[in-house]
């Protein structure tokens, strides 16, 4: 009877997994599991479920002389406010570009910080600008309006 | 009672052990003792968990001011000195929008030394993001980040990312018109990738970049959510991040074996012997150690010791120190000079115009001038991830360690410069004098804004050329030298441009004296 020697191995050969070597894998694997699971509980508590956001919707008394055609801009807010025979129509004054506050001219919306310009009824006409500005949705009651900044309409919505 | 004799040697011992005790104390704290001879210069350097991060011996090929100009360990100096003024301003600083702006105004016009302080930390800051991107020029044209350092360029890339972070996060803190309308073009650049959802009408239904913005700012406006997040970023988890990567950074220079340095750089230095240096071996080994079994890597050197090196202590601390001196310098002496801006009480219903970034973001501004998108994030993007792309596409050997070494060499270099610098200006000329996509065709679609604007075609440019020069060159190494030249090119002349030629509205001015007043 002949032996058949093992074939030798190297110490430098990668050794098979052993059955210690594996419950080591699995209890590794689960150790990064668990904590895993941790970090995506974790990583919930950067968003808050209320923002502490002032809230969107806001009334406003408008100026009586207020000519047509001309903006009005509530103080504090980043809505610009028209009035003429059709209606009451309100802009939001963000730039869609970067968020800088647009200034309303004669021709319609300049933005200081990277020169986007907007028509009248907010459409882009140069600049960076990607979108135009969104209408926003009125509701007229006697010499009050309420607005809503989060809502936004079809552009020429206007109400009475 | 009289004490027994036994208890009289009791006390006799009890007196000589308080005597010695500082100096025991002193021993048990530095067991080396002074380092005067090459072994206590050895265990000076290894038995300090702060000074092992260094190797024992250093070639002195990497001791020549042009091997590196110091700029690895001035940055690492302008990161230390706005730790320790950083920390000094924290004393007075409230993260808070109702008393921040208050609190600068009371460092810089109360507190003692609050200016100078406050002017060192803002002008440190400066010097880091100068002496991190010259530096990590450096490695490039040196070839630094070829095998076996591929890692510690990326580690290098991440740094540089946290150094701006960290710079961007600060501007915020002085609660000023700056920082106000800075932060929020950058909370918007954040937003940016809603250009391309919004594009496609899906952002109602995946919108990363709501999601970007909402983490970063806490809530829909810049405000005290905002303000505290900065803070956090600012004080606590970028340098805390830049601590440990910094550590890497430095370690793996040790483990990469020390600088690049050319592969004849010891036949060169044997030209030009040493006073001090001398055969560290002098029997030297002739046979490769058993160990070689079991490590991996290439052999160590047969026959040869560790010759042309000199003792870390005193020769590279020394030099260390001389950098780190040579910084603060710098820093201090800007700071006496010129003080750190303080503009008025951040307004949410006046923009400021214009309303920059801090310089080393104007080139950005200056893109997003074009599309939000592809300036703040796209190219951004693009350009890192060609950065961390190049030791593993440069697989070549040849002028490691050289300046400007590689195919082509010095005189491509000049001519990438060139290139890199003309085709800005040609772009922007065209597009300042003529407008771009959106004035000639209004209702273009914005993917093809997005797509075609000035930042693209120029990206697109430089890497037109490089592949050129990867053809003419035969050689990826050329490719590379051609592209990170232009993009360097390209860096300084979009930020000389958003710094001096933009005004009100980021309209063109040939100088700030042509602003219209208002």
């Amino acid at each position: 009877m002949t032996v058949t020697p093992k074939p030798s191995r190297s110490r430098l050969d990668a050794e098979p997994v052993s059955r210690r070597d594996w419950l080591g894998l699995t209890s590794l694997g689960v150790t990064a599991g668990a904590l895993l699971f941790g970090l995506v509980g974790l990583l919930r508590l950067p968003k808050a479920a209320v923002l502490s956001s002032p809230s969107k919707k806001f009334r406003v008394a408008l100026p009586e002389g207020l000519p047509a055609g001309e903006a009005f801009v509530p103080p504090g807010r980043a809505v610009a406010v028209f009035r003429d025979a059709r209606g009451v129509h309100a802009i939001s004054i963000t730039c869609t570009h970067l968020g800088c506050l647009v200034k309303p001219t004669a021709a319609g919306f300049e933005c200081p910080c990277h020169g986007s310009r907007f028509a009248a009824d907010g459409s882009v006409t140069k600049g960076p600008a990607p979108r135009p500005l969104p209408w926003l949705k009125v509701s007229v009651s006697g010499s009050e309006v309420t607005i809503d900044e989060g809502t936004a309409v079809a552009s020429g919505t206007k109400e009475v | 009672m009289r004490a027994s004799p036994g208890g009289r040697a009791a006390l006799a011992e009890f007196r000589a052990n308080l005597k010695a005790a500082p100096r025991r104390l002193y021993e048990s704290a530095f067991r080396s003792g002074a380092p005067t001879t090459d072994r206590s210069r050895s265990t000076f350097v290894f038995g300090n968990v702060f000074l092992h991060l260094h190797a024992v011996r250093t070639h002195r090929w990497s001791l020549r001011w042009t091997t590196t100009l110091g700029l690895g360990v001035m940055s690492a100096s302008a990161f230390l000195i706005t730790l320790v003024t950083g920390v000094m301003l924290m004393f007075y600083y409230k993260p808070s929008p109702d008393l921040a702006y208050q609190s600068i105004k009371d460092i810089h016009f109360v507190v003692p030394t609050g200016r100078l302080i406050r002017n060192i930390h803002r002008w440190a800051a400066n010097v880091m993001v100068v002496a991190v991107i010259l530096h990590m020029a450096r490695a490039f044209y040196t070839s630094a980040y070829r095998s076996p350092r591929e890692y510690n360029w990326l580690i290098g890339l991440l740094l540089l990312v946290v150094t701006l972070g960290l710079s961007f996060t600060g501007y915020l803190l002085p609660w000023d018109q700056l920082a106000y309308w800075a932060i929020t073009i950058g909370a918007n650049i954040a937003q940016s990738p809603r250009e391309l959802t919004d594009a496609l009408g899906v952002t109602g239904l995946f919108d990363p970049g709501g999601f970007q913005r909402l983490l970063l700012l806490g809530s829909d406006v810049v405000g005290q959510e905002a303000l505290i997040r900065f803070y956090l970023l600012h004080v606590m988890i970028l340098p805390l991040a830049l601590a440990a990567l910094a550590a890497v950074h430095f370690w793996r220079i040790r483990k990469d074996g020390g600088l690049t340095r050319p592969a004849d750089a010891d036949a060169r230095l044997a030209r030009e012997p040493a006073a001090d240096t001398y055969p560290v071996f002098t029997e030297a080994p002739l046979r490769t150690y058993h160990l070689a079994a079991v490590v991996r890597g290439r052999t160590p050197a047969v026959n040869d010791g560790p010759e042309h090196t000199l003792p870390s202590m005193p020769h590279l601390f020394y030099a260390e120190l001389g950098v780190l001196m040579l910084t603060l310098l710098v820093c201090v002496a800007l700071a006496l000079v010129s003080d750190a801006p303080l503009k008025e009480l951040a307004n949410p219903s006046v923009p400021e115009n214009p309303a920059k970034a801090p310089w080393y973001f104007l080139g950005l501004q200056e893109m997003v001038a074009f599309s939000a998108f592809m300036g703040g994030m796209g190219i951004p993007l693009i350009v890192l991830l060609g950065l961390a792309l190049i030791p593993f596409l440069d697989r070549e050997t040849s002028a490691t360690g050289e300046w400007w070494g590689g195919p082509g060499g010095w005189p491509l270099v000049k001519r990438s410069a060139l290139v890199g610098l003309a085709a800005p200006v040609a772009i922007e000329a065209f597009a300042i004098r003529f407008g771009w996509l959106r004035e000639w065709f209004p209702a273009i679609p914005q993917l093809v804004v997005t797509a075609v604007n000035p930042a693209t075609l120029l990206t697109a440019a430089y890497a037109a050329y490089s592949v050129w020069c990867i053809r003419r060159h035969q050689s990826a190494r050329a490719g590379a030298l051609a592209l990170f030249t232009c993009f360097l090119g390209g860096f300084v002349v979009l930020t000389a441009i958003g710094t001096y030629f933009r005004g009100p509205n980021w309209v063109f001015y040939w100088s700030p004296a042509d602003w219209p007043t208002h």
